[in-house]
């Protein structure tokens, strides 16, 4: 039984991070309508950036986090500048296309800069477990939790009752009628795409605490599809479920399937067949939008 | 509206040619004024090109791939056709789309807050309360889904949404559109009120003619991309082709014979 629980909180804190990247994942789809396949890759450049300041030019973390997250904004400005900007009006297929591309770059500049080994964060926090009813979990599980949920509150909070949260879900139902308002939606695609590389950046420091990185780190891209599926691809809440459901039940489902059928790698299968379930009772996901039909 | 005083132009649209993908031409030199502080109609049948020439007013005809290719449009004074939509909405040029374009996902008073997206902050609550004493329906609905609400009210709330952006001039397209006859009555008489009390210049674009005219100072007609008649609204009503041609009224009840039709159509393309 402790087993599983250790299993259920490891997925938990996991599941947080795909919640994060998720975030990030829903607000480009529904500011722009843009399936963003870089996302994963994003999550991975934000994980080096700060892993060169810390490590190799031994900024102390804090600093460091602060400037990756600086260098995230920038990255989200220019991808959105050079990469999306010049397809705006042009059909979504392309602007997906694109992304496959920007996913491609990405990872070969990591590549290029820091090769293709594991690379390892310094420990910033006491490896001691803490008990947690009666469970030793490791403080920078908790660390990353409490972030991921700070992350989200703040977001939410931020589309509910700020002034461009809300213009940002105007722009998502009716460009058109946005720009009728006197919304700038060029600053509003420019917001999404720096929203979506600040949580994949900090989703990415935060794994790199718990696991180390390495150049595959973008695989993690396909892990919050499931999420974002499962969550319904516009809703806020949505991704935060869908991150946290299928991060414990990846992990749950691969310990049953070691403990009692003697498999492994479970793992990266159990997501999607917990995806393609859901899909069959709810085709637009837990909370995604479906079409209001007035009576 | 005054009278007293000749008002002065707010709006002139000189020459104004729009294309759209390139290739087809929509708006073919049209020309038109709106006088501050009154309400101007701009009549036509379908696919005259007034909903055209309206985005061309507020910038909003790049997103459906049309240029102003050549022509002006100036506002108070200065060129407006090379901005931005947002821009344009900031200097005080605000269009209730046709359709009403509601945001349907979220609330009422979300949609209304998205209205006031150019405006001071400190305005917000005082623009609110005016837009709940115009339409007090709003108020009771407005934790509610915007999507939700009726034909009329979804009309309300567009407008709603103008006001509180406080433009100086608004721009109106087909509020009438797939509304019951005294919904339109009750959406023209706010209209009227919004004009007088609010200072706002009205652009009216409809279908409606009669009930365009009766709420108008001054009345423009378009056909095929230019205006082919303008004059006093007053005027305009009385004018026996308009009655024929958008009121509906026969001669004398006598059925016009083809002929006169085409006699009517060759004028047109005289005057035009």
């Amino acid at each position: 039984m402790e087993y599983y629980l250790q299993l259920f909180i490891n997925g938990l804190v996991v599941g947080g991070i795909y919640s994060l990247v998720a975030l990030g994942f829903v607000v480009i789809y529904k500011a722009t309508k843009v399936v963003n396949f870089a996302q994963g890759e994003m999550v991975m450049v934000g994980a080096y950036v700060c892993f060169g300041l810390t490590v190799q030019l031994s900024i102390p973390f804090v600093w460091a986090f602060f400037m990756t997250l600086g260098f995230s904004v920038v990255l989200g400005l220019l991808v959105e500048r050079l990469a999306l900007r010049p397809l705006i009006g042009e059909a979504h297929i392309c602007v997906i296309m694109v992304t496959i591309g920007l996913s491609s770059v990405l990872k070969s500049i990591v590549q290029l800069i820091w090769g293709t080994q594991i690379r390892v964060y310094p420990e910033v926090l006491p490896s001691t477990p803490v008990m947690i009813a009666g469970l030793p979990v490791a403080p920078v599980y908790i660390a990353a939790f409490a972030l991921s949920g700070v992350l989200f509150g703040l977001f939410t909070l931020f589309f509910k009752y700020s002034r461009m949260g809300i213009a940002m879900r105007a722009t998502a139902h009716d460009q058109q009628a946005a720009q009728s308002m006197g919304i700038g939606i060029r600053g509003i695609f420019a917001l999404s795409w720096c929203i979506a590389c600040v949580v994949s950046t900090v989703g990415g420091v935060i794994l790199g605490n718990i696991n180390g990185i390495n150049s595959h780190l973008g695989v993690l891209g396909l892990k919050v599809f499931p999420a974002v599926i499962l969550g319904g691809l516009d809703s806020l809440l949505g991704a935060a479920l869908g991150g946290l459901i299928i991060g414990v039940l990846e992990n749950v489902c691969d310990g049953l399937a070691k403990d009692l059928l003697g498999l492994g790698g479970f793992r990266d299968v159990a997501a999607f067949v917990v995806l393609v379930v859901i899909l069959m009772i709810k085709p637009y996901g837990l909370f995604g939008t479906e079409e209001i039909e007035r009576v | 509206m005054t009278d007293q005083t000749p008002a002065k132009d707010l709006l002139r649209v000189e020459n104004l040619e729009v294309v759209y993908n390139d290739v087809v031409l929509v708006l073919k030199g049209l020309s038109l004024t709106v006088r501050e502080g009154g309400i101007t109609a701009l009549l036509g049948a379908n696919g005259a090109g007034k909903s055209s020439t309206l985005k061309a007013i507020s910038g909003l005809l790049r997103s459906e791939n049309g240029e102003v290719t050549a022509g002006s449009v100036v506002f108070d004074g200065a060129p407006i056709h090379t901005l931005a939509p947002e821009r344009i909405v900031r200097q005080g040029v605000f269009q209730v789309m046709e359709g009403r374009r509601i945001f349907v996902d979220i609330t009422v008073e979300e949609n209304l807050r998205c209205g006031a997206h150019t405006r001071p902050r400190g305005e917000f609550a005082e623009s609110l309360e005016k837009v709940y004493a115009y339409f007090p329906r709003l108020r009771e609905r407005r934790k509610q889904l915007a999507g939700y609400m009726s034909g009329g009210e979804q009309q309300m709330l567009a407008i709603g949404r103008a006001v509180m952006a406080r433009p100086r001039l608004l721009l109106l397209d087909e509020p009438s559109l797939g509304l019951a006859p005294l919904l339109v009555e009750e959406i023209f008489e706010i209209v009227t009120r919004i004009n007088a009390n609010e200072g706002v210049t009205v652009l009216l674009v409809e279908q409606n003619a009669r009930a365009a005219l009766s709420v108008s100072g001054h009345g423009y007609i378009m056909e095929n991309g230019r205006i082919v008649m303008e004059g006093e609204a007053k005027g305009l009503l009385n004018n026996p082709d308009v009655q024929e041609f958008y009121l509906g009224m026969g001669h004398g009840g006598a059925k016009r014979s083809y002929r006169d039709v085409k006699h009517y159509r060759r004028r047109k393309r005289w005057l035009g």
